[in-house]
């Protein structure tokens, strides 16, 4: 599959990161090297197999439902880059 | 002081030859003149506190085996109070509140670390070149990479400015560099160690392991960090036996198989040489050879190249610029501070492997990326079951070629083909280990040996018995 110009600003967008349109034939140009290679997937058989989402096969462990946590919500905020009464601050969303 | 090994400096300690305080500050003079880049940050106050706590602990007889031991700690793990950057300029500024659980085992035996070490941004590079913190330097010849991604580890113990670095492996980030550095580096099974409070970057696969100079040396240390952990859910509910005990048994009649597609086309001549010797090394100790084959390893990069960026992708998203790390300045909306701090946050390998990741796991590519990668995951495991029904370990080259030149390798897909020999013991959640093995043109070459699920203690003791017959680990660099 080969990603062109259009598609490539759409991933990135999905992703969260901005593509200038001076990076973008190069940035295409490497992800479809990177895709050819991940192509070579599809010629494999793999039968029946089935995937493997853990090396383990282990099964997600659960725990009583209780607070484990101390409040750090103090040292949370601290690092933040803006906070503000308690909260983490962004741009305007809702006027 | 800085050419005994862990186990030596720990009779040293104990014997009062030399105290911890002293000990520590040896290698933070060693840091401070060495120039290769191995240390995002070094601390210096912290180191000395550690070490005067440790020196007290052992005048009391309250110390355990490590207690007053320095290390280093590569980047990616937490480290209350201490910058935890990941190698990138997204975590540059972020102090971490908290320590990861490694951290937390460490301190708990008294452990002294010297400063963080520097590795590929978010581990993700076979070079250290994708630093934010600029590449780090093999100590055997300053113009070659010391190995990614936790090339800055490699280079500490190499160099001997730390006796034991930490490292983390996601597809050969510990046995890669230590096998280009000349020391010895083991990823546990999947599960073994705790992954809480470590930067993830691809959740089924990332491992953290010891990097040392000798096997006994990382027998030592993994039995420090190893163990369950409730705050891991991938934690695995296992017994730690204690690894030093397995290191005396002989290994006659070890069975030992040599994948035929690890000495195929693409493999340098010097680098198969080597490891050929010590396979001849170990048939003299009494051990038998067999090829065995792993038809599918050769599927391992497409596979790990699909697995490893889609779980980078979704693990990457929490850098948003909201709550911690790099926010961009004066953003106009909330969508101009997610792209702006993203994109300035990020380097270039990070940001393509998220975009390779985002589109494998888009709508309607799904079950041709991942799915398939996941099944293909699952023929690579079968491989392995099959090759240890007949041989209790498989040894190989780590990596192609001995270090290359710095600035080198500049096309993506090439530095990805360079994993192919670590990649499927990842895949297939397994132990590994590099050793050092040889040289070639001056310089080192690793030997790989991968072992059965939790066969850490087999494969310690396989690594040992081969240092006690050969003197490679034993070679240091000169001082840079």
């Amino acid at each position: 599959m080969s990603l062109d110009n259009k598609k490539v600003k759409e991933i990135a967008y999905l992703a969260r990161l901005n593509v200038q349109d001076s990076e973008i034939e190069q940035t295409a140009s490497e992800l479809n090297n990177i895709l050819s290679l991940m192509d070579k997937l599809g010629d494999i058989d793999t039968g029946d197999s089935e995937p493997m989402a853990h090396p383990l096969k282990m099964s997600q462990r659960l725990r009583e439902d209780k607070v484990s946590e101390e409040d750090m919500s103090k040292e949370f905020q601290e690092i933040a880059p803006k906070t503000g009464k308690g909260h983490f601050l962004v741009p305007t969303v809702i006027e | 002081m800085h050419n005994l090994t862990i186990a030596e400096q720990i009779k040293g300690l104990k014997n009062k030859d030399f105290s911890s305080q002293e000990l520590t500050q040896h290698y933070l003079n060693r840091i401070h003149d060495s120039k290769l880049n191995a240390f995002i940050s070094v601390t210096d106050d912290i180191a000395l506190s550690q070490a005067k706590e440790a020196d007290k602990k052992i005048a009391s007889n309250e110390s355990s085996i490590l207690t007053g031991i320095p290390y280093a700690h590569k980047d990616i793990f937490c480290t209350q109070g201490v910058k935890t950057s990941a190698g990138s300029k997204m975590l540059d500024s972020f102090i971490s509140p908290y320590d990861a659980t490694v951290t937390k085992k460490l301190n708990h035996e008294n452990m002294v670390m010297l400063g963080k070490t520097n590795m590929d941004e978010f581990a993700m590079g076979s070079s250290n070149e994708n630093s934010y913190f600029g590449p780090v330097q093999n100590p055997w010849d300053v113009s070659k990479v010391p190995g990614g991604s936790s090339g800055g580890s490699a280079a500490a113990v190499a160099a001997r400015i730390s006796p034991f670095a930490s490292g983390t492996d996601t597809g050969g980030s510990i046995r890669q560099p230590a096998s280009l550095c000349g020391i010895t580096g083991l990823k546990p099974t999947y599960g073994r160690i705790s992954r809480y409070g470590m930067i993830a970057y691809a959740s089924s696969l990332d491992q953290a392991g010891p990097m040392t100079r000798t096997a006994e040396d990382a027998a030592i240390v993994l039995n420090a960090m190893a163990g369950f952990d409730p705050n891991d859910s991938t934690s695995a509910n296992k017994s730690v036996p204690d690894y030093t005990q397995g290191l005396t048994n002989n290994l006659d009649g070890l069975k030992i198989g040599l994948p035929t597609e690890y000495f195929s086309e693409g493999l340098d001549s010097g680098v198969e040489k080597v490891v050929m010797q010590s396979i001849k090394e170990y048939e003299l100790m009494g051990a038998k050879i067999q090829e065995v084959s792993l038809p599918n390893s050769v599927h391992a990069i497409p596979a790990y190249y699909i697995v490893a960026p889609c779980e980078c992708s979704s693990n990457l998203s929490r850098f948003d610029g909201v709550r911690y790390g790099y926010r961009c300045e004066d953003p106009k909306d909330l969508n101009d501070l997610y792209l702006r701090s993203r994109s300035e946050g990020f380097g270039e390998e990070v940001k393509r492997r998220i975009m390779i990741g985002t589109y494998a796991l888009s709508a309607g590519y799904y079950d041709a990326y991942y799915l398939k990668a996941q099944k293909v995951r699952q023929l690579i495991s079968e491989d392995f079951k099959k090759a240890f029904k007949k041989v209790d370990v498989i040894m190989g080259p780590v990596s192609p070629t001995a270090a290359f030149d710095l600035g080198s390798v500049k096309d993506p897909v090439s530095m990805y083909l360079a994993d192919i020999y670590t990649l499927s013991v990842n895949l297939a959640g397994l132990p590994g280990m590099s050793i050092p093995a040889g040289f070639s043109n001056q310089l080192p070459v690793g030997l790989q040996i991968i072992g059965n699920h939790w066969s850490e203690e087999l494969l310690l003791n396989v690594a040992h018995q081969f240092q006690i017959r050969t003197d490679w680990h034993n070679h240091s660099p000169a001082d840079c």
